[in-house]
């Protein structure tokens, strides 16, 4: 777009200005996660661009550190463990926090803010006071080393998110038609999944999102919860870049930024659509 | 519906209760409602989540290890008064107390817990323990005050004597620099053994330098971004978008790829002759590589909420300004600037928040200069194994950061906290 027809010369100077400046910042904040994608594709074994692939040498181009993370073990277990914790964490964390929201935005709520505050409370702790708290506590039970115990601590740093995002959601809901479904002689269970649940779906899903990237991406309290059995992604991810630095780590992620663009993708869906149902949808 | 008159002008309900009761009823089954659908969530949170924060915020005052494995001795040193070597009775106690833990090997935490108040009493309690089972019969008092020297010192036993309580501050002093002195007066540490409160202040600097940098990024990027026409800055959200849901790692791992001596942003500069080959910059594992990369990942976090409130700004009270007469440096720092104070407010505290929390791009880039208070507390619990500090480092840092997050809640309100 060019600068309007009327500017004089200090207005257009400052246009473009204004639009490499911005341009610098985009640069930023995209160039690191750009870069590693060619570098994961080295055939030597650094984290740096070769004379050959920056002359687009085939031979200086492999797909090796990409063999190397599918055939070594504990790469492929730790993505097994990753999925298994991120899905269970994320479907506990979606029943809990959804069922918690729809309790919060009832208006007859007793302490409705300081409820709020103690359930969103795990995305405000720092994540090292959540892991060292959890660390004492769960050892004590016996729940260090095991799956159902770092399960049970993602879902906790999860459900905040699914509170908010549904909350959000609930914001724009009709009550009166809970009322209407009742009056109409369906019992709440069939009100809430043939009238609540079509509608709060999107608000429902990206929490169910949000808790499952945080989930997957969450290291600090693995690191001190989990046993060499219980590794996921990011904790190997995490001792590979402290001990044996390998672009096998580029691969790995390389493969999931391609993830999150899938989410992203998701997730942009999900908001037509909750945009699409609001604008039918009366308040 | 027809609304039922009683004799008494009471409204009635259709089942011929008073409607004021009937209403109140219902109500109190909607609220009853209401508790039971986040009863679960709130147990479980209190449960996976709130005690056990409580519990370590717990460890940082918790005292047990003098009273519980001497017992004997904590009970003889209660009428002590402190002014002189205590007398028989005492090391009576004393001894019987440290062949017990000779002999159930427990005996060594509280020569642990007594080293974090005076170091070389480990040593003292360790040793002593073990002479302690050649000794049958008494009086003691003179072989225990040869076993060790410092059994000998005073202060020795004004320390053991401070710890029979169940409950000490001695973590906090250490976390803020201070301790106990000669005579149990509270003292700052010696000069160099200040290392918490630098500490503090770096987190709280360099988390503040990071705030300061995003805002100064994240400004024309927004304005950008919510002045541009939707099917243009829908397509330059991915930007701000694709870091936001990169795993943390991963935008880690980039940076080190990124600026490490032989890596992409030294290349470029020497390619470039801005820096010879041989004096390539150290810019990873230093300060310097923590404020490049944690401003680039918590930097989203400031664009959006920032973002969210410029959109709402209607383009013409610029024009407005403008048409009236002012330059547009004046339009722009009178009129737009202070209607996107609640946006830097909002982001400002976030960002600050989670970086004074941070922890593991400072562990990976950081070096020694860059690492943060979170590095120490993870340090404590999982090498030097000193749980009552990190405890005490760790509640110092919970309480600034529920601070700041009731000044967040009253900036923007959590109800009306938006994510992605």
């Amino acid at each position: 777009m060019p600068p309007p027809s009327y500017a004089g010369p200090v207005e257009t100077a400052w246009y473009y200005g204004f639009r490499l400046i911005c341009a610098f910042i985009f640069i930023f904040l995209i160039t690191p996660i750009l870069v590693i994608i060619p570098l994961s594709f080295n055939v030597e074994p650094y984290f740096t661009f070769t004379q050959g692939m920056l002359t687009f040498d085939p031979d200086a181009y492999s797909l090796r550190w990409y063999k190397d993370f599918i055939s070594n073990t504990q790469w492929t277990h730790s993505v097994q463990n990753s999925f298994i914790i991120a899905i269970a964490a994320t479907i506990l964390a979606t029943v809990l926090g959804t069922l918690a929201a729809l309790g919060l935005s009832n208006s007859n709520m007793p302490y409705r803010s300081l409820t709020m505050g103690l359930l969103i409370s795990p995305m405000i702790v720092p994540l090292i006071i959540s892991a060292a708290g959890m660390y004492f506590f769960y050892s004590n039970i016996g729940l260090d080393q095991t799956f159902l115990g770092i399960i049970l601590a993602h879902t906790a740093l999860g459900t905040p998110f699914v509170v908010i995002t549904v909350t959000a959601t609930l914001v724009g809901f009709d009550q009166s038609l809970i009322r209407a479904s009742a009056n109409l002689g369906a019992n709440p269970t069939t009100t809430f999944f043939k009238v609540i649940m079509p509608l709060i779906l999107p608000g429902v899903i990206s929490g169910a999102l949000f808790a499952f990237i945080t989930s997957f991406d969450e290291v600090v309290v693995v690191l001190f919860l989990a046993g060499f059995d219980q590794r996921t992604i990011p904790r190997q991810m995490w001792s590979g870049i402290r001990e044996q630095i390998s672009p096998t780590i580029l691969a790995v992620a390389t493969i999931l930024v391609m993830i999150s663009i899938a989410l992203l993708a998701t997730l942009e869906l999900l908001r037509r659509r909750s945009e699409r149902l609001r604008g039918i949808s009366p308040g | 519906m027809t609304d039922q008159t009683a004799a008494g002008g009471v409204v009635l309900a259709a089942d011929g209760t008073p409607l004021k009761a009937s209403l109140n009823r219902a109500l109190r089954r909607n609220r009853i409602r209401a508790v039971m659908l986040v009863a679960p969530l709130l147990l479980f949170i209190l449960f996976s989540f709130l005690i056990p924060i409580f519990d370590m915020t717990f460890r940082s005052v918790d005292n047990w290890h003098v009273g519980t494995l001497m017992p004997k001795t904590s009970a003889a040193l209660a009428g002590w008064d402190g002014k002189d070597i205590p007398e028989e009775p005492v090391f009576v106690a004393l001894v019987a107390d440290l062949q017990a833990g000779a002999k159930s090997r427990q005996i060594g935490k509280v020569g642990t817990r007594l080293n974090y108040e005076k170091s070389g009493l480990r040593g003292m309690i360790t040793s002593s323990a073990r002479k302690s089972k050649r000794l049958k019969e008494g009086p003691y008092k003179a072989k225990v005050l040869k076993m060790h020297k410092k059994w000998r010192d005073l202060e020795t036993w004004a320390v053991i004597k401070r710890n029979t309580a169940p409950y000490t501050i001695g973590y906090y002093l250490n976390a803020v620099d201070m301790k106990y002195g000669q005579t149990g007066e509270i003292v700052m540490q010696p000069e160099n053994r200040r290392i918490y409160g630098k500490l503090f202040i770096r987190t709280f600097a360099i988390s503040l330098a990071i705030t300061v940098i995003c805002v100064i990024l994240a400004y024309p990027i927004s304005f950008l971004l919510a002045t541009l026409p939707l099917r243009y800055s829908n397509l330059l959200m991915i930007f701000v978008l694709l870091p936001f849901w990169t795993s943390l790692l991963v935008r880690t791992t980039a940076w080190i790829a990124m600026l490490q001596s032989q890596g992409v942003l030294n290349d470029l500069f020497v390619f470039f002759g801005l820096v010879d080959d041989e004096n390539r910059l150290q810019l990873i594992h230093n300060l310097t590589g923590t404020i490049i990369a944690m401003t680039h990942i918590l930097l989203p976090f400031m664009v959006l909420p920032l973002y969210s409130v410029m959109k709402t700004i209607p383009p013409t009270y610029m024009r407005a300004a403008l048409s009236l007469g002012a330059n547009p440096v004046v339009a722009f720092v009178r009129v737009y600037m202070p209607q996107t104070l609640s946006g830097i407010g909002a982001g400002s505290v976030l960002v600050f928040i989670l970086s004074i929390g941070y922890y593991i791009t400072p562990a990976l880039v950081g070096g020694t200069d860059g690492t943060l208070i979170s590095n120490q507390i993870a340090y404590h619990m999982q090498s030097s194994l000193n749980w009552g500090l990190a405890g005490a480092l760790g509640a110092i840092l919970l309480a600034s950061v529920l601070a700041l997050y009731l000044l967040y809640n009253r900036i923007v309100g959590i109800d009306n906290m938006r994510l992605g």
